[in-house]
Order: structure tokens, then sequence, then C-alpha cells
């Protein structure tokens, strides 16, 4: 398949055809009867494994099944906020190298994922915010990672549409900001990952669900899919809220569970926020989409779900939450609400593990924060894969900890409650 | 949202109840369990995708506890039982497994 590097002169040369030239940016090939790995889940964590395999591993021989389209789960559901602002030292590491790979893959992938490096705020409501957010901050600092408190006024003259006066039921107090995090296109992260896998002659497999894993003398040989049997030395299984569905093909018990996770956009208007704003306490984050909607997150229902769709009092506590601390926003209408299904872990972290069958390998457990970690994620994913072992970045994130006790808290810094 | 049955109550809306999560966990004998039969305790789930049995509390009204068996696919309720009784046998297709 003809390459094409995307440039100021690519986008000349075709706007001179009237755009009849662009080739696709990845193919749509028929399943082989086999590869060396397989990669369960064609999200931004599934299709950033497949590529850093190629690119860090120099395996080639991969397919990546998706039982629906690229980035259609939860890749492109999320609120696309980007940070790494978080207590232990563990989950500091991981998610800071997937911040710096953020901050060059645009470049590195050839596509623009329009990364902005626009700040997050966190804000304090009481004294116990201000304590754990100052907390989160000493160790951030001493891991190396940027982050520093501000006042109420700051925020102000940051953010002029929120509302800092004492007056509300939860005041803002404070709060903090990493000036490096930000947000980016989260179909860009997914659709740049597959044109650039593509290109290293990944196949790419849409439509593909797997329905069964083979499993010969406690090994992997390959999966059952609707689009038939196809075999495999090594299966890394990235199947987000459907964890649980393809850990028992596997034969596993998983500590996830299930839950719906909303979010929202607002009709568009013009430029009033250029950073992202995240309250723990009221439970609502907001940041402004290029096209001017007001991007907000809400939290998930308190039961287990897989049905891409969650409760309207989630929604209405959110934007109670949103009126009271943006009053500007309270006669504007909400343009779309949406669902998708996140697994949640007991301790708030990820799972990135080999498994107790060899040659099957789970990245699950992202729960409510994802998106953030992608690059990260599949860059040491790709290595326990390749290399059968973890990369000390995920050492930490490995199914046994349930077992030994050694759980990685991050209820304080996942933004939504789990 | 859920309209859910309090076996006390009657039928009042889900903003008055909170879920507890997976029912019929047996708590192993902390004296005898494996560590991992005690982290398979704590933290491992069924999580199924269809029928749930779950522990379901009328938090905002009688303050007791109870089970209902739910589909986690399509949200129906088939059942509420008390919080000391076995899980009912439903037939796992009517409520959606796939």
């Amino acid at each position: 398949m003809a390459k094409m590097k995307y440039s100021i002169f690519s986008l000349l040369r075709q706007a001179r055809d009237y755009h009849r030239g662009w080739p696709k940016a990845w193919r749509s090939p028929e399943p082989k009867p086999s590869y060396d790995v397989i990669i369960i889940g064609g999200g931004g964590h599934g299709l950033a494994t497949a590529y850093y395999l190629a690119k860090e591993h120099g395996i080639t021989n991969v397919a990546v099944l998706e039982k629906g389209w690229l980035g259609g789960g939860n890749t492109g559901r999320n609120t696309t906020i980007v940070r790494s602002n978080y207590l232990w030292d563990e989950s500091a590491h991981l998610y800071e190298h997937s911040l710096k790979l953020f901050e060059g893959l645009s470049q590195d992938l050839n596509y623009n994922v329009m990364f902005s490096q626009r700040g997050v705020i966190n804000l304090a409501h009481n004294e116990h915010d201000l304590k754990e957010l100052s907390r989160r901050g000493h160790a951030c600092r001493l891991n190396g990672i940027d982050y520093e408190m501000i006042s109420a006024e700051q925020i102000k003259q940051i953010a002029p549409i929120i509302n800092i006066s004492k007056n509300i039921r939860y005041p803002v107090l404070g709060g903090s900001i990493q000036r490096r995090a930000g947000n980016a296109r989260h179909d860009a992260v997914a659709w740049g990952y597959a044109r650039r896998a593509d290109e290293f002659g990944i196949d790419i497999i849409q439509n593909c669900e797997v329905t069964g894993i083979d499993i010969e003398n406690g090994r992997v040989t390959g999966v059952q899919t609707t689009r038939g049997p196809i075999k495999a030395r090594k299966i890394g299984a990235v199947p987000a809220g459907h964890a649980t569905v393809v850990g028992n093909m596997a034969g596993l018990t998983l500590p996830v569970e299930s839950h719906p996770l909303q979010a929202m956009v607002s009709e568009p208007i013009k430029p009033v926020l250029d950073t992202v704003i995240m309250s723990n306490t009221v439970h609502v984050y907001i940041s402004q989409s290029d096209k001017g909607e007001l991007v907000l997150g809400a939290g998930i229902d308190g039961f287990n779900s897989y049905a891409q769709r969650g409760s309207l009092d989630v929604i209405e506590h959110q934007l109670e939450a949103l009126c009271d601390l943006y009053p500007i926003v309270k006669r504007l209408r909400i343009m779309r609400t949406w669902g998708g299904i996140v697994d949640t872990c007991p301790d708030a972290s990820p799972i990135v593990s080999k498994t107790p069958v060899e040659g099957f390998y789970m990245n699950c457990g992202w729960g409510t924060g994802g998106f953030k970690a992608t690059p990260g994620s599949g860059w040491v994913f790709a290595h326990t894969i390749a290399q059968d072992r973890p990369h000390r970045l995920n050492e930490a994130f490995d199914l046994k900890r349930f077992e030994t006790g050694f759980l990685i808290d991050e209820h304080g810094a996942a933004a939504v409650a789990h | 949202m859920l309209l859910i049955e309090c076996p006390h109550c009657g039928p009042r809306e889900q903003t008055e109840f909170t879920c507890g999560g997976e029912g019929h966990i047996v708590r192993p004998d902390p004296a005898t369990a494996t560590d991992a039969e005690w982290g398979h305790y704590l933290f491992m789930r069924k999580n199924p995708k269809g029928l749930h049995y779950e522990r379901w509390f009328h938090a905002h009204g009688c303050r007791q506890w109870f089970h209902a068996a739910r589909s986690t696919v399509t949200h129906e309720i088939f059942a509420i039982y008390g919080i000391d009784e076995p899980p009912p046998a439903i037939d796992a297709n009517k409520a959606g497994s796939r």
C-alpha cells in the first residue's frame, strides 16, 4: 500500500487535486490463519500496543482484532484529559512516561493528535482537599512531575468564568495545577496508531469479535472469532469494559467490575475556557473543545452494567455542581450525552500483567482514567508481551497484587470515584 | 434509572438505594485461608455480562438490605429476595448473557 507522509506539502498537493488522491490510512485485510501475536481490542491501548510491538521490538506479524470499529469504545467516549499527577511512585512513573510519549506523539506518528498542554487544575473545596492535593503535589515533585498549588484568586485569573464566591455550598478554597497536562484529540490517537501500525504490516481487523480462547496444556494456541479461528503464539487482551468477559474465556477471574461512566457536551459557544478544571469533591470536570462545546465528565453508576448508558440522576448531580461553579453556563443546552463501560479495579489502578496462562497477557482495569495512559500503556504492554516479562514501569501492576496485598491505591488521584 | 421494588416499602426510585455489589460471597475462615483465597474473597468478582445476583440497600428508606437478580445488559430486574435467602434459579438466556 502506498505510504504517504502527511505534511503541509501533501496537503497542498491534495488541495490542488480536489482531495481526490488521499490513500486509505490503513488496510482492511482478511485475517491470516496465524500470527505471532494477537491483540484483542482495537481501541487506543490495543493499537498502541501493536505499534510499539513493531517499533520497539521488531514484531510485525501481529493482528489487532476489534469487535466493532476502531476507537469506538472508551477511546471515543472519554473526555480526552491527559495528566500524570498521581500519588504513588508506581503510578506517577507510568503516567508520566505516557505524558512524555504524548509530548512527541504527533511527530512520532506523523499524525496530528492535537495534544494541547493547556494545564489541568484540580479544585479544593474543603480543608481535606487542600491537604490531599498538597500531599499529592509533594509526591509528584519528588518524582520530577510538575505540580503547583495555586490560590482561588490565581484560578480565577486563569479561568474567569469560575465562581470563587465564599457563599456557595462548596466554595473554591484553592487548588493545584499541572501545567504540562492538557488534552488531546482522542480519535486521532487511535487513528494515528492504527495508521503507523498498518505501515509496519500489522493487520487491523475490524468487525471481528473474539468468542473463545484456545488453550492447550496451560498455553494459548489461538482464538475463536466471528470470522473463524486464528492461531497465535501470544495473545494480549486489552478489552476495557469487557475485561471479565475476555478473561473468563481464558479461565481467569479478575478483580474488575464494569460500570457505566457518562460524559456530555454542551452546545458550542465562543472560547471561555483555555484549560481543564476538575473537581473531585463536587464531581464535575470541564474543558472546552476546539469546536466550542463544553466537554463535561460525570460519574459512574453504582451498579454493574455492560449497557453503555447511565442514569439521568448522575447527570443531574453533575450539572448542579457545574452551574454552581460556572454560573454563566446555566442557560446552555446539553447537546449530546453518552456512556461507556469502564472496568474498575478495587485500588483504582490498572492491571498490565502476565497471567497464569502462558502466552496470555492482560491489560485492563484502567477504570475511569485510561485515555491519558494510552501511549504508556501500549508501550509497557508491548514490552511485557515481547519479552514475556513486565517492564519495571508496570511490574507493580501485576495481577498478583490482589493476593500479596501490594495495592496501589489511587482513589485520590482518579478523577471519578470508583 | 431503575425502579426497584423494595421488599419492605414497595416500588421506589433507584436514587433511594445504594448498590452493594455482588451478593452471596462467602467469607473464608481468616485463620486458615491462604493469601490467594483471602485475596479472592476480598477482590475477585464475577462481573457477569447478563444475570447478576447483587445486594441493594434502601439507604433513604427502610435502611434494610436485600438481594436482586438483575441483567447487567438490559438492567431488567428478575427477582427481589431477602438478604438471607439463596439465589433463585433464573434462565440466563432470558437475562441476555450475550
